[in-house]
């Protein structure tokens, strides 16, 4: 029989949580209550005592100086409704995790299999809302302000209601239930074109037609198939083979329209080829920077680009969106943002530590007063929710958030921009070898750490390679746990130095089969049995346990004679870890389940069997007016309006929220001048305390001028960031850049009947890229590109404004030779830099410096 | 004579490494040892003179900042500890490891045992935040952490600061026995009055560091490792400001103590 313990505030103490809800339903809902009170409410399966369930209560879940709490009883006092808001079953519940850790350390008993605790929480709502009439409205509350119905359920009931229910369980255990059906299907892919397009689509494997109809010809193969039919496969795909190449194949993963082959006709009708976006433009740029610098360690290849910091220390740094999970759920989608990230430099070269998160947010307004689509949150709620996930997610990891950015644009409605980046660090030499060295050997162990696989995350690479429509996987949807994330990431830091592995790689958007296809790549084959796989909850299909994708888990290969002690320290961690088979070379990515082979894919094919994409481009470029300025003596009001201005006005209320300073390492913070409110040009750290030796991190991204010409988009926002590198002190020669593309879907279709253009647009974005980073000598070091930003259900559709994100590291010398960017004392002289010229302006009074 | 210094790590603690640096370059020597080491052998801490909870999140603050690692310790290491301390050895316990210290009731330890007389909650304003403070050493302290500083400049990081005492016969004694270390206070050094932003979280009195009776055994919420270095500070590029970060002297403080004991 489950139990439940309430905890509250004592009455008479102030409830801060509770008065920020209030706070919270006024200005959003324009509901104004006399109080809000949150009570957590604990529910325990684990068949308790009640000398048991006392004393966790006293000694665990309560905080005797100011906390109050019962035991299978009602707290709530002097209220009219209360709503309890739970997960559903299957969604992380952190809170439950440490709780259950809590009662094992209270009671001195391990909780057994199939125990648990599970979180939820109440809101006693008084005033304003009374009778059975108000019931719609706390319904209204429960949906748009307190809970997300993807992740969450709740109940509302009366303060009637409540005294019928003696203290009973308002919510019944999230356990999960659903099972998937275990066996392992072919699928027949001898069917019309049609029908290969409506798979792909039913199914969620985001493949074109074409894409199809190249697995369709595989199958077909002769020798192929004379090899399925040896090894006992069936003559089609199987479930898991087709989602492999699925996630492998997917816009997310292999960035088909960056590598497509694009037939490109300029504004003067000159057409050309541009084969490949990547190669022409990304790649040649490092390619041709990098015969300049003698920085760079690893670029593009891994799950971060790395380059040298001193003769002791090399600096990797990446930044990822995670825009479309952040659609549905701004919060998991936000916080899994941030420590996904966070885990891309962990799994670069042999495993950095992270040094520092950065963070660029594209919302529209939270002012919006229009009417929300279908699917879509208020852009205040998806604000709140995205700060709310990158905050929580950074500051429990403990790496400190060092410079980023809200920008806002109406079109931004359709899908909110959420770029997270981080740094991080390694020795040069890792183990006597160089740390950026790595691979899997043929005979290494294939281990999983971290958390375990769960349905959420299913199909997450093919999710984010689609448009938001109204099918889109509630699924992909999860919520991050820092906690066993930091856990994990201390313990490889530990293992990396002990030499116990030899690969490290993050399980991205495609769960395992991302990674281990991935690092299958350097053995040349992997076999993976997938019952070893420990899962959250029984009933996973195995092509569910393989494409999963899990937060806070990496992948390791691990020579045998190093399995004993890797595994002995995980333990000693409290870190899980596992073996799920072996890297072979056998040129083959095998699956298998309970001893039956269930996969098995050509390495050569899987990765590279993907046909190219040929594509079309047209730029006409847009007819536009000047702007003409009125002829006005006072322009002070436009001025107040300009810096009142959401693009403008201060951030410092969201970013204060943010930890700057853990580590230890901050020079130049967020905020500068007398007052520490004036934003800074960029970020400075001195992440190495014996050295004075530091890096800067500026950002650049300029939205609204991509309706003008992408072009320019891209050379401001590869502007912007360099110069607020330089003005810190930073120099041309020692800046690295990443470049992170978000943009609508470019590619022509009945759904997108600007694709020409908008590829177009990509084309000459591309370009700019290149120009001014070959001018400025700044090797591109790593990138991304996210390119079905678009919303379409119904006849409404949302393209955001093609937008790139140009992230800029600068080494710096001598951190004590920095700038803040605030003016420092009266008499100091303005000078104006640029333009070929270098002017002084003479202040014409002692208190204040004005241009003439 | 090397004086040793343990840096807990683990669990989501995650500001040990700046804590180790500081510690080390007080001149301890000093070890980041796992949480779990410690249980499986206790004897650990019989190398070391000071025992260092460094800030973090540990478990995630969830149920409440810093309780289920204060548990786990205080069923864990509970009797360790307090030899550590009857000893006559030190401990620091910072943002986190002072919510760890107050839960598991290792301060203000009026009697020598572990009871919880007073705690750390949610900010007045409900939120987490990063800013810098001015702070006062109350006069007649007897915590030996802050021996020789009257004032601080420290950065607060936190969501759950704010002060209280059980009641007011418990803060009356803490005054009593020199053991209000730290109160939050105005830049020109009168008191912060409750006052946001000056007092951060709105503790009561002020109060943002409590040490043991013996004034060995210390807590604080702002972070003295963060402020090691001149760079560190938010107005370096304007001011005059030491090389050595003001945060630094209380780590130097701790390493004499042990040397001269």
């Amino acid at each position: 029989m489950p139990a439940k313990i309430e905890v509250g505030m004592k009455r008479g103490l102030p409830d801060p949580a509770g008065q920020s809800v209030r706070g919270r339903l006024a200005e959003d809902l324009g509901i104004r209550l006399d109080d809000v009170r949150v009570i957590d409410v604990y529910t325990i399966d684990a068949g308790l005592t009640p000398e048991q369930l006392e004393r966790v209560r006293a000694e665990l879940f309560t905080d005797p100086i100011i906390q109050e709490s019962v035991v299978n009883k009602s707290l709530a006092r002097d209220y009219d409704f209360i709503i309890e808001v739970g997960f559903l079953p299957g969604v992380t519940d952190n809170v439950g995790k440490s709780s259950a850790e809590g009662i094992a350390d209270t009671l001195d008993r391990p909780m057994k299999p199939g125990e648990a605790v599970y979180k939820s929480t109440q809101y006693a709502l008084r005033g304003a809302l009374k009778g059975a009439a108000d019931r719609p409205a706390c319904e209204r509350i429960a949906r748009d302000a307190l809970a997300n119905e993807l992740i969450q359920r709740w109940i509302v009931k009366s303060a009637s209601e409540m005294a019928g229910l003696d203290g009973a369980l308002l919510l019944g255990l999230p356990i999960v239930t659903e099972r998937s059906d275990p066996e392992v299907h072919a699928i027949n892919l001898d069917i019309p074109d049609a029908q290969l397009a409506a798979l792909s689509r039913d199914r969620m494997l985001a493949l074109e037609l074409h894409e199809m109809k190249a697995i369709q010809a595989y199958y077909k193969d002769p020798d192929v198939r004379a090899r399925r039919s040896s090894a006992g496969l069936p003559e089609q795909p199987t479930d898991i083979e087709l989602e492999i190449l699925a996630q492998t194949w997917s816009e997310h993963c292999k960035h088909k329209i960056f590598n497509a082959e694009i037939k490109y006709t300029d504004e003067t009708g000159k057409k050309r080829t541009v084969n490949s976006l990547f190669k022409t433009y990304v790649k040649a740029t490092t390619d041709k920077v990098a015969k300049q610098v003698d920085w760079l360690v690893s670029v593009f290849h891994d799950n971060a680009g790395i380059i040298k910091f001193d003769d002791h220390w090399n600096f990797a740094l990446k930044a990822e969106t995670h825009n479309s999970p952040s659609a549905l759920d701004p919060y998991g989608g936000a916080i899994t943002g941030i420590v996904g990230v966070n885990r891309d430099v962990l799994g670069a070269g042999m495993g950095c530590r992270c040094i520092l998160n950065t963070d660029v947010f594209c919302f529209a307004s939270p002012f919006y007063s229009g009417k929300i689509p279908p699917r879509l949150f208020h852009p205040r709620r998806v604000l709140r929710g995205v700060h709310q996930g990158v905050k929580d997610g950074g500051n429990q990891s403990g790496i400190p958030d060092v410079n980023g950015a809200i920008v806002f644009h109406e079109r931004f409605l359709g899908k909110p921009l959420v770029f997270c980046g981080t740094g991080g660090l390694i020795p040069a030499k890792v183990a006597g070898k160089p740390s950026e060295e790595k691979g899997a050997c043929p005979g290494d162990l294939i281990v999983m750490t971290g958390g375990r696989i769960g349905k959420d995350g299913i199909h997450g690479a093919t999710f984010s390679s689609e448009e938001l429509h109204e099918g889109s996987p509630a699924t992909a949807v999860q919520i991050g746990d820092p906690i066993t994330q930091k856990k994990m990431a201390d313990f490889l830091l530990e293992a990396r130095d002990l030499g116990l592995f030899t690969c490290i790689w993050d399980d991205g958007a495609g769960g395992l089969s991302s990674s281990v296809g991935e690092m299958a790549r350097v053995s040349g084959g992997a076999e993976v049995h997938l019952e070893k796989a420990p899962l959250k909850y029984a009933g996973l299909a195995p092509w569910e346990i393989f494409l999963s994708e899990a937060q806070e888990r990496m992948t390791l290969s691990i020579p045998p004679d190093k399995i004993d002690e890797f595994l002995n320290l995980a333990r000693r961690r409290a870190v899980e870890a596992t073996v799920l088979g072996t890297f072979t070379d056998s040129g083959r990515l095998e699956c298998f389940y309970d001893g039956r082979k269930i996969a098995s894919l050509d390495m050569e094919f899987l990765h590279d069997g993907v046909p190219k994409m040929h594509l079309k481009a047209v730029y006409t470029p847009p007819a536009l007016e000047e702007a003409s300025l009125p002829d006005k003596k006072d322009l002070t009001p436009d001025l107040k309006a300009v810096l009142g201005s959401l693009n403008v006005c201060s951030k410092e209320t969201f970013v204060r929220m943010y930890d700057h300073e853990v580590l230890g390492q901050s020079v130049l913070k967020q905020f500068q001048g007398a007052q520490n409110d004036g934003p800074g040009d960029a970020g400075v750290i001195r992440p190495v305390p014996e050295s004075r030796r530091g890096i800067a991190i500026a950002c650049g991204i300029c939205p609204k001028y991509s309706d003008i010409d992408t072009y320019h988009m891209m050379a401001c926002a590869i502007d912007e960031a360099v110069r607020n590198i330089i003005a810190v002190g930073g120099r041309l020669g020692a800046i690295a850049g990443l470049d992170n593309f978000c943009w609508p879907d470019p590619i022509q279709s009945e759904k997108t009947p600007d694709g020409e253009h908008k590829l177009a647009q990509l084309v000459r974005c591309a370009e700019a890229l290149h120009e001014y980073c070959v001018a400025y000598g700044i090797p591109l070091i790593s990138g991304k590109d996210s390119m079905k930003n678009d919303y379409k259900i119904g006849d409404t559709k949302i393209s955001i404004p093609p937008t790139v994100l140009f992230t800029a590291a600068g080494i710096i010398d001598d951190v004590e030779k920095t700038v803040s960017m605030d003016v420092k004392r009266p008499g100091d002289i303005v000078y104006a830099a640029g333009a070929g010229s270098l002017s002084r302006f003479t202040p014409n009074t002692r208190r204040s410096s004005r241009p003439p | 004579m090397t004086v040793r210094a343990l840096v807990l790590t683990g669990f989501g603690i995650n500001c040990d490494a700046e804590t180790h640096s500081a510690l080390s370059r007080a001149g301890a020597g000093a070890d980041r040892v796992h949480l779990n080491d410690i249980i499986e052998n206790p004897g650990l801490l019989d190398r070391y003179h000071i025992f260092a909870i460094p800030g973090g999140f540990s478990f995630g603050d969830d149920v409440a900042s810093g309780k289920i690692l204060a548990n786990r310790l205080r069923y864990k290491l509970g009797a360790p500890l307090k030899k550590f301390i009857a000893d006559g050895k030190l401990v620091i316990g910072i943002c986190n490891g002072f919510q760890v210290m107050v839960k598991m009731g290792i301060l203000p330890l009026f009697d020598g045992e572990f009871i919880q007389e007073v705690t750390l909650t949610n900010n007045d304003s409900a939120r987490f935040e990063n800013r810098w403070v001015n702070l006062g050493v109350t006069p007649g302290t007897r915590c030996v952490w802050l021996k020789g500083i009257e004032s601080l400049e420290l950065p607060v990081r936190h969501g759950e600061g704010k002060f209280i005492p059980r009641d007011d016969a418990v803060l009356k004694k803490l005054y009593t026995n020199g053991q209000v270390a730290l109160r939050y206070c105005q830049p020109d050094g009168s008191p912060a009055n409750g006052q946001f932003p000056a007092n951060p979280n709105g503790a009561v009195d002020d109060i943002a560091g409590i040490c043991d009776p013996s004034g060995r055994v210390f807590g604080l919420m702002p972070h003295p490792e963060a402020n090691t270095f001149r760079t560190n500070h938010p107005q370096w590029t304007r001011k005059q400001i030491p090389q050595e970060g003001a945060g630094l002297q209380v780590f130097r403080n701790a390493v004499q103590y042990c040397k001269a004991t």
